[in-house]
């Protein structure tokens, strides 16, 4: 029996005893490490759980929602699709290369653990301002490079992503992957034991002290004691990974696979007791089988260790060695660890000696908190504020906006990634808002990573919503019907009530959203305590999302870039003066206020099933979603990509603004632009008339200069060649690589 | 007609270079694990892209002693034709099929992009149905690209005609600038003196489909169609 009571433990006064309550004794030391582990905020989502009910998870096409290692969408003919995010925000934060490198082992195998093929990989980052601050561009810099050394290697394309760049992501970065999986129906695995007598095997990496309270460290806030915490980050291992994706893909294909699951966040614990409680039995463990990296670890450390590249199999009774010959053969590490037992305990023997034995329930139930929520004083303040007086000089204003490293091009990241090994890529990264993938049915799955923390800081229902509606707009713009949904929830400290109020309000935005436009969600992951004790400030409210939507052939799909010289241009939607949390007064301005724009669900629902039908006509030849930057952002990026220049006449855009700058950099939501041939124009005014979406003819595609007008007089005149290198020399230039 | 598709521990491209082969082409292949000891019955083998064994030390220096590679030199000698794509290039290399050395980018980053190549030998098993100084499009995608022979061994090549594939820009020239990685004379491509064994950093397979490709080319299939010529002409 282990008697060493030194623990950090993280369960609270309640929950201790809460637990020798449920046992009726006092728990063991490894006892209380388990629970410690299993009711960490990461794992148990005990905040948060009540909050997140709201988000509608049902739909004809959705397999499985949340509650597993990654959503399960139906794309037909047999095919289906799966999904999931993941951040490694705090060991990004202290180890950016080691820290996001892992974070893609852990969504990757949450991909794998349900028997499908990884395909594709997205990120949505975040930094502090790496303009100026060195040590923004040290974790910017490794965090790229902690991203394509292992992505590149595993062989899974990284297709697309989103890099912001604000004040309060100095100390907290977030990194968020998002995996894609493909497979067939009837491989579908699930991560459940749900037969006595089967056995349960461990594969992959050896079991280290790396990691060891990885779950307890992400569920507090970060400190320069954290430094000092770089066991908690894993060390990865991609070339490994590479090994269980093809041994693990090739095992599911014996059919003798009948559980599967990743060891992530609280380590062989969490693994065990989700698959038991999932199955609805028991399991006994033998910890001296588990293989070990180092000597003389304590059964604490074996069981809570959070080493990277482990897959726990559960294997039909009598066909171990037909896995076992599979595991052989790509020289994997394994060992029969345990038995599936039919009772409801998890149990753990160091050969005859029991030497933890708790009920399932027990672990997997930590007791809910029902938190407070308090309006946080701040906002009323900012959104009240003055706006920024409206400038003169137009021309130098766009210059200065795409100069935003937000905004500005991202080449110098996606060209670190491999992004078309897998043969699938169609519209690849940079040509639009959205990647497009082909599937192994002949169809088309398009997918984008999305959030706007600016927009939430001051309005997170309305950021949250609206971030989501960006993302699915994305997907429209590649000519993709949005079918589901993940999120990421990133936020402060839970304690605060200020601070969970705007994770309350986010998902409500997000659970708003879904059910007005019938988009499920089909799982998701939240991460609190992103705020440090150096600045003592929490990130802004960051819910990011994933979209993915599906087209049914190769001639619907669309990318942003302009076609024709003669070509119309066309904006859909009004434009309003939203102008809080815009890229133009965050960058520009350095001004944080205002108010945000608003979704009308409505609205919205209307201008996507419009460009849609406008796709499938082949009426709109190029379209972009109108977001971040506004009007003129998303003009000049139509402009670059197609290397043609425009003339625009702001008189014709519907608007209800009354400065020529709201106008131009407000961030509206149910907006879009596309470009066509002149004979179509009238075909998509009607239409439009149709849905009732305003619709206006605003320029025309012209010479090689961008030429914005008013009233006959032009207002911004840049040449493309100027404009291109701009906005393409930005995150060079911050690097140091470009003068 | 039968090719062979090498599959080491960390090959990424196999199943692409297998896709093209067998579903483009239609042509027989097979995967093969790399301690297969007997090739006899294949025409050619194909040593895809990827990172064998993680790269952990040299891209395709683990690997070029894999039991496999005997029977790759075994094809080789007696002029069966042999590719050695991006990771595979390397593991020719490193196994002394091919001359030189890919050390690491100029820029010390991974890159992927699409490229322009002239080539500059169609008399190759791998470029004879490609018109000479015609131009490619085919994207890299590798850390370890950079091409570096000494002088003496570069004229050899010269000499011999074993430069293939070299990265151009938009009007057919060599430059610096469009130079993607620092090889030497902008080598994107090589083969042996016999011209049966190649290697290049590009990737054909991913370039053999129109609607993969930004200009809808699919060059690539090329380089495999050219393949199949040399084989049906043997």
């Amino acid at each position: 029996m282990i008697t060493n009571p030194d623990l950090q433990l993280g369960l609270t006064k309640e929950e201790k005893k809460t637990l020798r309550k449920r046992l009726d004794r006092e728990p063991n030391t490894l006892e209380w490490a388990m629970v410690d582990a299993q009711w960490s905020e990461h794992c148990s989502y005990k905040s948060s759980k009540p909050v997140l009910n709201q988000l509608p998870t049902k739909a004809k096409h959705v397999l499985l929602g949340p509650g597993y290692d990654a959503g399960v969408v139906d794309v037909g003919d047999g095919y289906i699709v799966t999904f999931h995010i993941e951040s490694h925000n705090h060991p990004s934060a202290i180890d950016p290369y080691g820290g996001s490198a892992t974070g893609i082992g852990g969504v990757v195998r949450d991909i794998l653990s349900l028997g499908t093929r990884p395909i594709a990989l997205l990120d949505s980052l975040r930094f502090g301002d790496i303009k100026t601050s060195l040590n923004s561009k040290w974790l910017f810099k490794n965090v790229v490079k902690g991203i394509a050394d292992y992505g590149n290697c595993i062989g899974v394309p990284t297709v697309g992503g989103e890099v912001g760049f604000d004040k309060s992501f100095e100390k907290n970065i977030l990194v968020d992957v998002v995996c894609v999986g493909l497979g067939k129906k009837e491989d579908l695995v699930l991560g459940e034991a749900k037969h006595s007598g089967d056995t349960v095997i461990l594969m992959g990496g050896s079991t280290g002290r790396d990691g060891i309270h990885g779950v307890t460290f992400a569920s507090k806030v970060l400190s320069d004691e954290s430094e000092s915490e770089r066991s908690a980050v894993q060390i990865p291992n991609p070339f490994l990974k590479k090994l269980i994706i093809e041994a693990t893909l090739e095992a599911v294909h014996t059919g003798y696979v009948r559980g599967l699951k990743d060891l992530g966040g609280g380590g062989l614990t969490c693994g065990i007791s989700e698959i038991a409680e999932k199955g609805k039995n028991g399991i006994d463990i033998e910890i001296s089988k588990i293989f070990l990296r180092e000597d003389n670890m304590t059964p604490v450390e074996t069981l809570i260790s959070e080493s990277q590249e482990r897959m726990l199999f559960v294997i039909k009774q009598g066909h171990e060695k037909d896995i076992q010959k599979i595991f052989d053969k790509y020289e994997l590490p394994y060992a029969k660890i345990g038995i599936v037992k039919d009772n409801d305990k998890i149990t753990i023997k160091d050969g005859k000696i029991v030497i933890a034995r708790l009920p399932v329930e027990t672990i997997v139930n930590a007791p809910i908190i029902n938190r407070s929520v308090k309006i946080p004083n701040y906002l009323n303040k900012l959104r009240k504020l003055e706006p920024p007086k409206e400038p003169m000089d137009f021309t130098k204003i766009l210059r200065k906006l795409l100069s935003s490293p937000t905004l500005a091009s991202k080449r110098w990241i996606y060209e670190q990634y491999d992004h078309e090994v897998g043969i699938k890529t169609i519209v690849k990264p940079g040509q639009s808002g959205a990647a497009v993938l082909k599937l192994d049915n002949g169809k088309f799955l398009a997918i984008k990573v999305d959030g706007n923390p600016k927009h939430c800081y001051l309005d997170p229902y309305n950021g949250a919503a609206g971030g989501l509606a960006e993302a699915s707009r994305n997907i429209i713009s590649v000519g993709g019907q949005p079918l589901a949904m993940v999120d990421h929830c990133q936020f402060g400290d839970p304690n605060n009530s200020e601070v969970f109020w705007t994770f309350s309000e986010a998902v409500h935005g997000m659970a708003d959203y879904c059910k007005a436009l019938n988009l499920p969600c089909v799982g998701g992951k939240v991460s609190f305590y992103n705020e440090d004790t150096g600045t003592n400030t929490a990130i802004k409210p960051s819910p990011i999302v994933s979209v993915i939507g599906l087209i049914d052939q190769l001639s619907n799909i669309r990318t942003m870039e302009l076609k024709e010289h003669g070509d119309i241009i066309i904006e859909l939607g009004i434009t309003k003066p939203e102008m809080g949390g815009s890229e133009y007064y965050e960058y520009v301005h350095n001004f944080t206020g205002g108010l945000v724009p608003k979704v009308n669900f409505i609205t919205e629902g209307k201008i996507q099933k419009l460009v849609l039908e406008l796709i499938k006509k082949g009426l709109a030849d190029s379209v972009n979603d109108c977001s971040e930057g506004g009007l003129a952002l998303a003009l000049v990026e139509m402009s670059i990509l197609g290397g043609k220049g425009i003339n625009i006449d702001l008189n014709n855009v519907i608007s209800e603004c009354n400065r020529i700058d709201d106008v131009l950099f407000s961030e509206s939501h149910s907006r879009m632009i596309i470009s066509t041939n002149r004979n179509y124009v009238n075909k998509i005014l009607d239409l439009a008339r149709n849905y009732g979406v305003p619709c206006s003819i605003i320029g025309t595609v012209k010479n090689d200069d961008i030429s914005i007008n008013i009233s006959k007089k032009e207002i911004i005149s840049l040449t493309l060649a100027d404009i291109s290198k701009v906005w393409g020399d930005v995150i060079p230039k911050c690097m140091g690589e470009v003068n | 007609m039968k090719i062979a598709v090498a599959v080491f521990p960390g090959s990424n491209c196999d199943r692409d270079t297998f896709n093209v082969l067998k579903n483009n082409l239609r042509i027989d292949t097979d995967l093969i694990w790399h301690k297969e000891s007997n090739l006899d019955n294949y025409d050619a083998i194909i040593l895809p892209g990827g990172f064998t064994y993680g790269d952990y030390l040299r891209g395709g220096v683990i690997a070029a002693f894999s039991p496999i590679m005997k029977q790759v030199k075994k094809m080789a000698e007696k002029g069966k034709p042999v590719l050695g794509i991006c990771n595979g290039f390397q593991t020719l290399v490193e196994a002394g099929l091919l001359p030189g050395a890919l050390m690491s980018n100029i820029s010390l980053k991974f890159i992927c992009k699409w490229t322009k190549l002239k080539v500059e030998n169609n008399g190759t098993a791998f470029t004879n149905i490609c018109v000479q100084n015609s131009i490619l499009n085919m994207p890299i995608a590798h850390q370890q690209g950079r091409f570096f022979i000494k002088d003496k061994y570069l004229n050899h090549l010269i000499d011999n005609n074993q430069i293939v594939l070299t990265y151009v820009n938009n009007k057919g020239k060599i430059s610096n600038d469009i130079n993607p990685n620092g090889s030497i004379m902008n080598i994107a491509g090589i083969s042996n003196e016999e011209g049966n064994v190649m290697g290049l950093m590009p990737h054909p397979e991913r370039a053999s489909e129109p609607a993969l490709t930004p200009l809808r080319s699919a060059d690539g299939l090329l380089i495999f169609k050219s393949m199949l010529n040399y084989l049906k002409k043997a």
